[in-house]
């Protein structure tokens, strides 16, 4: 009787599938549309899968292997269960049964697999979604264990007709059950949604960059050139069809809400229910069937949206509350951890941009930094003829003086903040003994753009951006330095787009290379314990990990590293305009970072941020120093051994 | 039972700012306050109109500044394009005159050209209107009259009934304007229509030049303890040697103002 209801199981679960799979598809192309290549993509996907993914689920070992056992059991499983009960393959005298233990093996695989996932949910932590999730790991064993029992006569180990027809119609539920989650519920729906849409949104990916050891992490520049164009995302819809795509895969493993600075300090911000809000927008509906943690104090159930409705309503609720999208410090730390690969920041910098650009509603001082900016081209209002205050008495090099120098060195807004200014001359000072040919812009440079595009504010931000570019090209220079890793970013990595394509150094990996070339030679580090603080926008989005431990290391300081270091650096609180928007939670970011630092015993902290430094010294009796790596280098800094002798300076000679 | 409230035409004068430290052209910050209490009328009134109004050059600096206007929520912006050093006045109170809005909100000074805040004056005297300055809050409009709160100096009140249509102008003590918005801002329109200029002959005779800080007296405070110092701090500034003069007749008043100001040493 199974021979005959097997092939019809299968093929009607499989022709399920393949709807379920069109209408998911057409939810997608609801939005916007962004050009992939997609038979390369396609191409490239199992590569995506096995390397660029499995690197990041292998941060944990167990889940990692679980994964591997079940999800890869699972697709073998499929397969061959296609080939040996849906074909009728399994006896035929060619292969000689090796198809039917094969499936034996692969269904064994995945029950050994779907074990660890039930093991995994007897006590799941709080960063796991619950409701349908929890019946997976019973779904995986349905699936592996009726189709290995359904297997067992086809390989001749129990007899064709072993059991009466009861035992076999039971078979057959398990089957159906089975096939109804795993074939079925991949695309209407289901915890196995994710292997759907997520093998598609690694292949549709939108920044394919990233695969493959890359990085990117600049923001999209926004078309400003349509007048009539709306701005940014104000519906489920005006996302791009490839993010939607991107929502629609998250495997709500909570990852994201494990790291996040914002979800930690309780305010309303959870990253993976921010994604699982989109994905009930492009569906339409509410957020009550949602089962993972709620945004800090908003009770779930109480949003609801649709495809073509606001996301953010301008009175009342929709899918989203501004508040929410206001929390994010744009740290990255939800995007570095996601082993879907899913843009978050991305997401919300585009819902920021209708609120700013279309709504004029940015939160706090939003408005009144974005207006500051737009009128004197920095955040806090100065006077751009200020701007170099701070350096009366350096006599620093102008751009507009000298019209070359070998080193840029771009000043960013701390020029205005005492003390961001001490970090500035210390770097001048180390600069200068180690007899770099360098100049500044001066009153010429504005704000780099960060803090306005990461409102929001793309009008602003490229105004900004398109000026500081014209003012760069006039004068030749080989790479710009810099002690704002906010600025070097956007420098770096997101003023290309805008035709402004700079070789851009932190101050860190600067002084790393001039100590290495010999340059700089350092008295040794008598102070105490000392840590070191990765900035989000140093290390996360450009890769520095390396050169400031270099530099504390060349300074004879042995870092005690904090438990969240290096990639998974916890935010200061200060990026993305959040100390601007100023979202109330239960804590304060920069105060769980203090104590990260305090875990670890140290007297110092070293920082290579401006932001950082702020937040930092921001914090109330905290228990260490804040120095900048440029003033711990500063401090230490003594004659070079091989200088003295060699070089004569002209000196001032007394005459008789 | 409540006298029933209607809608208003509220026309909002504006004009092409200067911020005081890079003097950019910008949203002028007590026209935009203004706009501000102009939005919140149309919302407490439903079926009310705002428009706005602006008599000036049209350049690419000051359409980007009325722009900013613009972005608070509205489509459109009337643009009385004259040449450049040309009078307002008559222009704005023609315009005025042919369609007369209920209320005229302005605000209190301009931030370039004259900027002496003379305009609500002028125009309320050329359309014999009632002028309210300073003002605050527009609490009701029925039928017809209006009852506004005032500012006056040291967060004090006064509530006024003036019968419209009127000007009134508004200074920093009216609500902060709203964020601009980029989008609407610039998709929405400028309706540009010519008006014969009037050159501003007494303009052209004046001599500009850059403003610099005034004098500013010092408070003296001779206090022994840290509760004298307070008292002195959070006290009003007495007047000192002031002195209130009634029913005198103008020629008194006026030479008790001169006698003032030559003690001043305004006067030499």
């Amino acid at each position: 009787m199974l021979e005959t209801l097997l092939p019809i199981l299968i093929f009607s679960a499989l022709g399920l599938a393949v709807i379920g799979a069109w209408r998911r598809v057409r939810l997608w192309r609801q939005g916007r549309p962004s050009p992939v290549p997609l038979l390369k993509g396609l191409a490239a996907m199992p590569r995506r899968y096995l390397v660029d993914l499995h690197h990041v689920v292998e941060r944990d070992k167990v889940m990692s292997n679980t994964h591997v056992a079940t999800a890869g059991g699972f697709v073998a499983a499929a397969v061959l269960m296609i080939l040996v009960h849906g074909l009728g393959l399994g006896s035929s005298e060619g292969l000689g049964g090796v198809l039917g233990w094969a499936l034996l093996a692969a269904s064994a695989c995945m029950f050994v697999g779907s074990l660890f996932v039930a093991r995994r949910r007897r006590h799941p932590p709080a960063r796991l979604s619950k409701g349908p999730w929890m019946r997976l790991p019973k779904s995986l064993m349905a699936f592996s264990l009726g189709v290995f029992l359904i297997t067992l006569p086809t390989v001749g180990v129990l007899p064709e007709d072993f059991g009466s027809w009861i035992l076999a119609l039971a078979l057959a539920a398990v089957v159906v059950w089975g096939l109804g989650e795993m074939v079925f519920g991949m695309t209407w729906g289901g915890p196995m949604k994710h292997a759907f849409a997520g093998a598609l949104h690694l292949a549709f990916h939108r920044r394919p960059e990233r695969f493959g050891g890359g990085r990117s992490t600049g923001l999209k520049a926004l078309d400003l050139d349509d007048p009539e164009a709306k701005l940014g995302v104000e519906t489920p819809s005006d996302f791009t069809w490839n993010q939607l795509l991107g929502f629609d895969a998250c495997v709500q493993c909570g990852r994201c809400e494990a790291v996040c600075p914002a979800f930690a300090a309780g305010q309303p911000l959870n990253p993976k229910k921010l994604i699982q809000d989109m994905v009930v927008g492009l569906a339409g509906g509410s957020d009550a069937a949602y089962a993972g943690s709620p945004y800090p104090g908003k009770p779930v159930g109480e949003h609801h949206g649709n495809p073509h409705g606001p996301i953010v309503a301008r009175e009342g609720e929709a899918l989203v509350d501004a508040e929410t999208l206001w929390s994010c410090t744009t740290c990255r730390a939800c995007v570095e951890e996601c082993p879907m690969m899913i843009e978050h920041v991305d997401a919300i910098v585009d819902m920021r941009r209708f609120l700013t650009l279309e709504h004029g509603n940015t939160p706090n001082k939003g408005a009144e930094v974005l207006d500051n900016l737009i009128a004197t081209d920095n955040p806090g209002g100065f006077d751009p003829g200020a701007r170099l205050h701070w350096a009366a008495d350096l006599d620093l090099p102008m751009m507009a003086e000298r019209g070359e120098a070998e080193v840029l060195l771009w000043l960013g807004d701390g020029a205005y903040d005492m003390r961001n200014q001490r970090t500035l001359r210390a770097l001048v000072k180390v600069l200068r003994a180690a007899e770099v040919d360098f100049a500044v812009l001066g009153n010429e440079e504005r704000d780099s753009g960060d803090v306005a595009r990461r409102l929001g504010d793309e009008a602003t931000f490229q105004s900004l951006a398109r000026r500081n570019i014209a003012t760069l090209a006039k004068y030749r220079f080989r790479h710009i330095v810099t002690c704002d890793p906010h600025s070097f970013h956007v420098l770096g990595n997101e003023y290309g787009e805008l035709g402004g394509h700079y070789a851009v150094q932190h101050h860190s990996t600067f002084i790393a290379e001039l100590y290495d070339a010999g340059r700089l030679a350092f008295k040794p580090w008598k102070g105490g314990r000392v840590t070191y603080h990765d900035p989000c926008y140093l290390g996360r989005y450009n890769g520095e990990f390396e050169a400031p431990r270099r530099v504390l290391a060349a300074l004879g300081i042995q870092v005690a590293e904090m438990e969240r270091s290096g990639f998974r650096s916890r935010c200061c609180g200060g990026g993305g305009g959040a100390p601007i928007t100023d979202i109330p939670g239960k804590q304060r970011i920069p105060d769980m970072r203090m104590n990260d630092v305090e875990a670890t015993g140290a007297e110092l902290v070293a920082v290579g941020c401006p932001q950082c430094t702020a937040m930092l010294e921001g914090v109330v009796d905290a228990g260490a120093e804040v120095r900048d790596i440029a003033e711990l280098v500063a401090d230490a800094l003594t004659e070079a051994p091989q200088a003295t002798g060699e070089t004569v300076r002209p000196q001032a000679v007394e005459v008789v | 039972m409540r006298p029933e409230q209607q809608g208003v035409e509220v026309a909002v004068l504006v004009s092409v700012g200067c911020h005081p430290i890079t003097g950019r052209a910008r949203r002028a910050d007590q026209d935009a306050r203004g706009l501000e209490l102009a939005l919140g009328l149309e919302r407490q009134l439903p079926g009310s109109r705002v428009s706005l109004l602006h008599a000036g050059p049209r350049g690419e600096e000051s359409e980007a500044a009325l722009r900013g206007y613009l972005g608070m929520g509205l489509e459109s912006l009337t643009l009385l394009e004259q040449a450049e050093g040309s009078d307002a006045i008559p222009a704005l109170a023609e315009h005025l005159a042919a369609a007369p809005p209920q209320l005229v909100i302005t605000g209190a000074r301009a931030e370039r050209g004259e900027g002496s805040g003379l305009l609500p004056y002028a125009l309320a005297e050329r359309l014999g209107w009632p002028l309210v300055n300073g003002l605050a809050a527009v609490e009701t409009i029925e039928n017809g009259v209006a009852t506004l709160l005032q500012a006056l100096p040291r967060g004090q009140r006064r509530r006024l009934k003036v019968r419209l249509p009127a000007i009134v102008s508004v200074d920093g003590a009216a609500p902060v304007a709203r964020q601009s918005a980029f989008g609407p801002a610039r998709r929405a329109e400028l309706e540009a229509t010519s008006v014969p200029a009037e050159p501003d002959r007494e303009l052209a005779e004046w001599q500009l030049a850059p403003a610099r800080k005034r004098p500013k007296r010092l408070k003296i405070v001779k206090a022994a303890s840290a509760r004298d110092r307070f008292k002195a701090a959070a006290a009003k500034a007495e007047g000192g040697g002031g002195q209130v003069l009634t029913d005198v007749t103008p020629e008194q008043g006026a030479e008790a103002i001169f006698k003032l100001l030559q003690e001043e040493g305004v006067l030499r």
